[in-house]
């Protein structure tokens, strides 16, 4: 029998659970289990400069391989400071496990120092949370704390461990709990066979169907079945902004993503669909636009793992509870043998939507000529053939996201990092660190904004204290890019503070760093500065890229409109 | 339409919380809230009456299932049932109006629980319905103050909600 500290069982537990590295900031209430981690060398601690990037480092990491993240901060503000990258976790489902301090239990409800009621704070945020009691409960609860964040409809999960549950002089048996039981959470193992049965069916009998998947193949790992079963019936498939990657987006099937900013013949799929087949997406308001006009002809087969995101905005016709990777085998099974019901219609179901994108063919954007600025959407394009595809893309929020998701192609899934739910500015950066650190021979390249990147460059310390080689680029319109768009378009072009006045001079500021820093105002230059960006796999490299203030993101779907009704350009409309 | 859900809740600190603020956060309506521990001394049932369409309605259910501190609830609404709720109700009761509140509770199978000079304590058990009808009959005469427990409820028959 092992007699150990709450800290030391902390420690312990951390190694025994297979967790590699946690992302955290030390405080008073955290110290003890500090002491524990500095007592061992299995679990890497790296210390971020801002406990928002420890969230976000983590979730990066998380999204990438498909594990839980780890998170461990102090009570007070240095929980608070977790918040908005819990929130970011919590919109996309991604799993994490934050620990937090918290001041010792016969001071809790005092007002003490530092003190935070942080399970009530992010009770709206969380999938669920624990509060430690006594010390020898430690090993169980975290089991249960990781347990919930991986399975079913991941999610982060916050454990409140107050000062005194980790004294060093308090010492309890320690086994690692193989395995829990929570007896009120059984996440399904597979769907109902009679409803998959009527799906394919469905499926079958459809003249002009459509998938469109979402996150949910992505952290369930389907892709693979997805990609067999879309591959088997020959339909077109549109992803969301977070399924991006979850079916190989240069595959002739693919017609991009779907949404506000997606693509024109995405969205006039859905439009005129017959059937659509969602698997692990949820309808939201950036995909549907106004739901009363959402797919007037289709019929709707959800499959999800959580109950309540079906028939939450738009009702499915077929619901299906259960997990995508086995719902989809099972329907591959079911279509052995079988064939189309219509077997004309699926082909003129392509020449309809081969014309669609024939329409917009060539037209997506302007390039810039020899001298100019250059446009952003050319930039991602430049970076994409220079990474093959094969990079890491992490994102903020605004419009280099949106040009990013669009111009960027994804193969594998995984790949694509981007605050969808949340739409969190200063994501990006601490996100691609921690995937960096996780996968040191990948190339990791985090696109952002001026405006985005100052909320979170403060890791540009981190990145120099563990030689984290990301590469920054910076699409430098000096402006809050999307902001101004939407006052373009819905105010008159009245920029109220979306003009980002005196920037740094970013390149001596990540000098100040001793990082490499480039600048490109010109088409002619951009080439060479990607050369050398990209020459060391291990260096940061900042890339800050002077693109044209007046670009908007186009298509952009029209306010309480239908899925088809698109804004295309400055001038053209559907 | 109005529904009735009962729920079987860990008895967990926080838990109630959980239920509250799922009501709040996402726009759900409350109109009565009871809980109380069970025989299972692990489990608190907890009551929740609330209004809205068949869409609401699922919605509610579904999120209130996806609580990890939710063991297991039933819509009694959905099948027969019996509802109670208690209402304690102080009313004036000078003069004339003293034997007027005792033919009203006497109609109402009410009980006076408490008597001064001036005021008679009633206990009331019934369905919603039957507590706002008395509360109505009694306003004329004078009402001091209304403590009512929130809707607790059972299904009729042999079904039973348990783990
Ligand atoms: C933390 C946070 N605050 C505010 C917003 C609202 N917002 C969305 S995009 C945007 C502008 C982003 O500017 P920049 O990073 O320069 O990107 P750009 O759109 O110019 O490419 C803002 C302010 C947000 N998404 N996140
Ligand atoms: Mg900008």
């Amino acid at each position: 029998m092992e007699l150990l500290s709450g800290a030391d069982m902390i420690a312990r537990f951390l190694q025994d659970e297979g967790v590699e590295r946690i992302y955290g900031y030390p405080g008073g209430a955290a110290l003890h289990i500090y002491d524990a981690l500095f007592r061992q060398d299995k679990v890497k601690h790296i210390l971020v400069r801002h406990e928002q990037a420890a969230t976000h480092a983590a979730d990066g990491y998380a999204r990438a391989s498909g594990k839980p993240g780890t998170v461990l901060v102090t009570s007070g503000p240095g929980a608070t400071n977790a918040v908005t990258g819990i929130a970011t976790a919590y919109m996309d489902s991604i799993p994490m496990v934050v620990l937090c301090g918290q001041v010792a239990s016969h001071l809790i409800g005092e007002d003490a120092f530092q003190e935070t009621d942080i399970v009530g704070v992010t009770r709206p945020i969380v999938k669920h949370s624990f509060a430690i009691k006594h010390p020898s409960e430690i090993p169980e609860v975290l089991k249960k704390a990781y347990y919930l964040a991986a399975t079913g409809r991941p999610g982060p999960v916050v454990v409140d461990i107050p000062k005194d549950m980790t004294a060093p002089t308090e010492r309890y048996e320690y086994v690692y709990p193989k395995k829990v039981k929570i007896r009120s959470y059984n996440p399904v193992t597979r769907g109902h066979s009679g409803q998959i049965k009527k799906a394919v069916d469905m499926m079958l009998k459809a003249r002009r169907p459509v998938f469109y998947t979402g996150g949910g193949i992505v952290t369930s790992g389907a892709s693979e079945n997805l990609t067999a079963l879309v591959k088997r019936l020959g339909f077109p498939i549109t992803t969301t902004l977070m399924g991006i990657g979850s079916y190989p987006q240069t595959d002739a099937q693919s017609l991009g993503w779907l949404g506000m900013h997606g693509s024109y013949e995405s969205n006039m799929a859905m439009h005129h669909a017959d059937l659509i087949i969602a698997i692990g997406a949820r309808f939201d308001d950036r995909v549907t636009n106004n739901t009363s006009k959402f797919c007037p002809t289709a019929k709707i087969v959800h499959v999800d793992i959580d109950p309540s995101s079906i028939s939450k905005t738009v009702r499915a016709d077929v619901p299906i509870v259960g997990p995508a990777d086995s719902v989809i085998n099972e329907m591959i099974s079911l279509l052995q043998g079988r064939e189309m019901a219509n077997a004309e219609a699926l082909p003129e179901w392509w020449t309809t939507i081969d014309g669609w994108r024939a329409e917009r063919e060539g037209k997506l954007y302007e390039a810039s000529q020899p001298g100019e600025r250059l446009k952003p959407q050319e930039v991602i394009e430049a970076v994409y053939h220079i990474t093959r595809g094969e990079a890491f893309v992490t994102t903020d929020v605004g419009q280099h996201q949106m040009f990013a998701a669009q111009y960027y192609k994804f193969d594998k899934p995984n790949r694509w990092i981007t605050s969808g739910g949340l739409g969190t500015m200063g994501f990006g950066f601490p996100a691609a660190m921690g995937i960096k650190q996780n996968f040191p021979d990948d190339v990791v390249v985090c696109f952002t904004g001026e405006g985005s990147f100052q909320m979170m460059m403060q890791e540009l310390s981190t990145c120099k204290q563990f030689g984290t080689g990301v590469k920054i680029i910076n699409l430098n319109n000096g402006t809050l890019g999307m902001v101004r768009q939407w006052q373009d378009l819905n105010y008159k072009s009245r920029h109220a503070h979306s003009y980002v006045e005196s920037l740094p001079d970013f390149q001596k500021l990540i000098e100040a760093y001793g990082f490499t820093a480039l600048k490109v105002e010109h088409h002619d230059e951009l080439d060479a500065a990607l050369e050398r960006t990209f020459a060391d796999n291990d260096e940061l490299v900042f890339l800050d890229i002077d693109v044209d203030p007046r670009e908007h993101v186009y298509p952009m779907q029209v306010p309480l409109g239908a899925m088809r009704d698109m804004l295309l350009s400055k001038t053209e409309r559907t | 339409m109005r529904h009735i859900i009962s729920i079987l809740l860990e008895n967990e600190p926080g838990a109630l919380s959980r239920v509250v603020g799922l009501f709040s956060q996402r726009n759900f309506n409350i109109e009565t809230l009871n809980v109380a521990p069970t025989e299972d001394p692990s489990l608190s049932r907890l009551t929740v009456t609330t209004e809205g369409d068949d869409r609401v309605i699922e919605q509610i259910t579904k999120h209130l299932n996806k609580l990890i501190d939710v063991v297991k609830l039933v819509d009694l609404t959905e099948g027969n049932h019996i509802e109670r709720e208690l209402m304690l109700v102080k009313v004036k009761a000078l003069g004339a109006s003293r034997d007027e509140v005792k033919r009203t509770v006497d109609i109402f199978r009410a009980q006076i629980v408490d008597v001064t000079p001036s005021v008679y304590t009633v206990q009331i058990t019934g369905d919603a319905g039957k507590l706002d009808a008395f509360v109505q009959a009694m306003a004329p005469i004078g009402i001091l103050e209304v403590a009512r427990t929130g809707v607790s409820g059972i299904s009729r028959g042999d079904k039973i909600l348990s783990l």
